[in-house]
């Protein structure tokens, strides 16, 4: 993985430095609260319902065991033990205290982290497939371009107070994983003869508004990336609306424009400034490049796991669910579950978890760990015959938790408990729904299906892209929850439907499993899964069963 | 020194008279259902009226607004030694089309920034300064402080002009917040070319 030389180094640490002094002019009331708010936001610093809330940048989900067991000692020494992996890949705390910060980030600093632009209205973390390099699906390993962006849009002096925040994600597979399609920037890699091209897409979000992205520009030579982008949020810096912070996104600006007039602006702007400095080279691109190549793997055989283990079920479930396929023979990629029935919300993390975690990477898997915009973590290179220890290990530290894209797979955002913005709690929700499978038997029957919850519009819960999505909506000062059918991520990118009137909080777990029953008599056979049926039946029959009563 | 204006890298004297049109009886009108820039609703802000009203000042060196200038060219041209001027934020770069002379043929251009949190004044310098080649001085005006300088310098800014109220001496540091920066801009190459 990258790792930082001097300039790295000095760059994030004059950062720290530079926030310090914009916290002491804040507590000095050099800066008035309007002042030092995009100021703080800027490194990932909100004022909650209960105490500030810190969000750590885990640029592209990357993270070495040594910078979880920093997370872990984080969490310890100044929050509640635990911390909370969000759908941006990132990691946050929820009870840190504000003069604790600098302190945060110093110790963040030492281990090659920070919290840069995870919020506030400019560029944020650069997102990525958490299976890069590793999926046999893959076409273009995108770790190395997801850093040259984050080194790009690490403070870029044009960007930092845009109209609104900016998310960019990148994808290199046949499957895209990394939601590209709902990104206002979203970059597909494609390869031709050993030469790199992207396709850019813009304008697609989920938020109060969804909209899947359009393309914009096909084949745009991999040297052109950087300066294309600039050109892209130029036109929006200068053109997005900010009179109204929900009409704000890029998305509200190619909608109201037309794509073809946007891009024009866009092309206008680029031509002109086509040989920018930022315009990549072959030395730059191999001197990232190099940081991420494969590690040294063993030559192992293959092991025949479901014979060798044949009586052991739960294991069994587990490698089919929450392993996946490796490029490495004899290997395969773990993905471990933060949605078990142990786990106080999705994505929360225990600091002694995190630690376990971390031990298993220096193990097992080359000292590496990845965040999903699922919420769960990875360990992308366990040998085969591993498996079994690694597994253990987990069950033993309430890790084990089998049910990676099943229905308790759940896709949540702190809500109503923790966030200021949200209308309706969203963690009592997911962990009612939780509580509907005990029987392992009737998960596995349903089989791949995403479920996921948004406390409100803002959508940090992905609700649009989930199978069923699940909205927290606030009316006359009650809380109720509006579902939706057919959301769904990958190359075949949907907004979900909505079904009908919402749900008070405690009629909703049986309002899904009315929508799961409709499923299972509906499906053509076991292998059709919940989305292909909805495809295929359409919203009518789930809506009737529903509302029938 | 008793200045709020920053200068290459140091406080000077301003011996320029900043011309702003008073506009707090008009009312702002803000963007609804079409595209349109914040604050430009197809008209514009402040209006002919507003700027016809203006009284030039008595001074030697004036920075006025590029509409107001358009406006009273002849007046402006015999009235000062030293003429600037300046544009908002939510200004179009196509108003500079309607100048009858060489952009540098004015020693200062200045971008407006009402609220600290409007960075389109950022993008505007790279214009200003790529698109319109503008060589000589370009300053920071409005709510300008020290978190800002550190970008606007990078964005093709060299003056700025701090808020009142604000510790200007304190603002100069902003200038020396990073030793390197990753990306390129207009006159820096990226931090990629020395490693």
């Amino acid at each position: 993985m990258y790792k930082y030389d001097h300039y790295d180094r000095k760059i994030v640490n004059q950062r720290v430095d530079q926030y310090e002094d914009q916290l002491n002019r804040y507590f000095n009331k050099e800066l008035t609260d309007e002042e030092f708010r995009p100021l703080r936001l800027q490194n990932g610093l909100y004022i909650q319902r209960h105490a500030p809330m810190l969000r750590v940048a885990i640029p592209y989900g990357l993270l070495s065991s040594n910078q979880l067991r920093t997370l872990a000692d984080i969490a310890d020494e100044f929050d509640r033990g635990y911390g909370h992996f969000s759908t941006r890949q990132n990691i946050q705390y929820n009870w840190p205290k504000l003069e604790d910060t600098p302190k945060i980030l110093r110790k963040l600093a030492d281990a090659e982290m920070h919290a840069i632009q995870t919020s506030g209205n400019c560029i944020r973390n650069i997102t990525t497939d958490p299976y890069a390099g590793v999926t046999p699906d893959e076409i273009v390993d995108t770790r190395y371009i997801a850093e040259i962006l984050r080194q790009w849009s690490t403070f870029h002096p044009e960007f930092a107070l845009l109209p609104r925040k900016f998310k960019i994600s990148i994808s290199g597979s046949k499957y895209d994983r990394a939601l590209v399609k709902t990104h206002d920037i979203g970059l597909e890699l494609v390869k031709e003869q050993e030469n790199l091209f992207v396709n850019v897409f813009v304008g697609g979000g989920l938020g109060r508004t969804p909209v899947i992205g359009q393309l914009l520009k096909e084949n745009l030579p991999i040297e052109h990336l950087l300066s294309y982008c600039e050109s892209i949020i130029r036109i929006y810096n200068l053109y997005g609306r900010r009179d109204n912070m929900y009409k704000a996104r890029i998305k509200i600006l190619v909608k109201a424009l037309g794509v073809e007039s946007f891009k024009k602006q866009v092309e206008d702007d680029w031509n002109d400034g086509k040989n920018s400095s930022n315009h990549l080279n072959d030395k730059e691109i191999n001197r990232v490049k190099q940081f991420f190549t494969s590690p040294n793997y063993e030559t192992v055989e293959s092991i025949d796991l479901e014979g060798q283990f044949r009586d052991d079920h739960n294991f069994l479930h587990w490698i089919k669910r929450n392993t996946r396929e490796h490029i490495k023979n004899g290997y395969r990629s773990v993905t471990i579950s933060l949605k078990g029935k142990k786990q106080t919300a999705p994505g929360d993390i225990q600091a002694s978890e995190m630690r376990v975690v971390a031990d298993l990477a220096d193990q097992y898997s080359f000292g590496e760990i990845r965040s999903t915009h699922e919420q769960n973590l990875v360990l992308a290179d366990v040998k085969e015959k591993d498996l079994y220890d690694v597994y253990s290990v987990l069950c033993e530290n309430n890790l084990g938790e089998a049910n990676i894209g099943l229905i308790t797979d759940i896709i949540c955002c702190p809500g109503g408990d923790f966030c200021s913005l949200a209308n309706a709690k969203s963690i009592p929700i997911a962990k009612n729904i939780d509580n509907l499978f005990d029987n392992y038997d009737f998960l596995f029957d349903i089989g791949t299906i995403s479920l996921n919850i948004s406390g409100c519009m803002n959508a940090c819960g992905h609700h649009h892209v989930g199978n069923i999505g699940i909205l927290g909506v606030d009316k006359d000062g009650s809380e109720w929850y509006q579902i939706t059918l057919g959301g769904q991520q990958g190359v075949n990118a949907s907004l979900g439907k909505v079904i009908g009137p919402s749900f008070s909080a405690d009629e909703v777990p049986a309002v899904v499993k009315e929508i799961l029953n409709v499923y299972v008599a509906q499906r053509d056979s076991e292998e059709e899964l919940f989305i292909d049926c909805y495809n295929r039946i359409g919203l009518d029959p789930f809506k009737e069963a529903i509302y029938k009563n | 020194m008793d200045t709020q204006l920053i200068k290459n890298k140091e406080l000077v004297p301003n011996d320029w008279f900043w011309v702003v049109p008073d506009n707090s009886n008009e009312e702002v009108k803000k963007q609804a259902g079409k595209v349109v820039q914040f604050k430009l609703t197809g008209e514009d802000f402040p209006s002919d009226g507003t700027l016809h009203n203006v009284i030039l000042p008595e001074a030697e060196k004036v920075i006025v607004p590029l509409r107001l200038y358009l406006l009273k060219t002849d007046e402006i041209k015999k009235k000062y030694k030293e003429y600037g001027i300046w544009i908002y934020s939510h200004d179009e770069l196509d108003l500079f089309n309607h100048l009858k002379e060489d952009i540098n043929s004015f020693p200062v251009v200045g971008v407006y920034v009402e609220k600290f949190a409007d960075g389109r004044i950022y993008s505007l310098g790279n214009l200003i300064r790529r698109k319109l080649s503008y060589k000589n001085d370009l300053r920071a005006l409005g709510d300008v402080f020290k978190d800002q300088l550190f970008y606007l310098a990078r964005s093709g800014f060299d003056s700025f002009l701090i808020k009142e109220g604000y510790d200007a001496k304190k603002a100069l540091l902003g200038l020396e917040d990073f030793s390197y920066s990753y990306q390129g801009t207009l006159n820096q190459m990226p931090l990629w070319s020395e490693r």
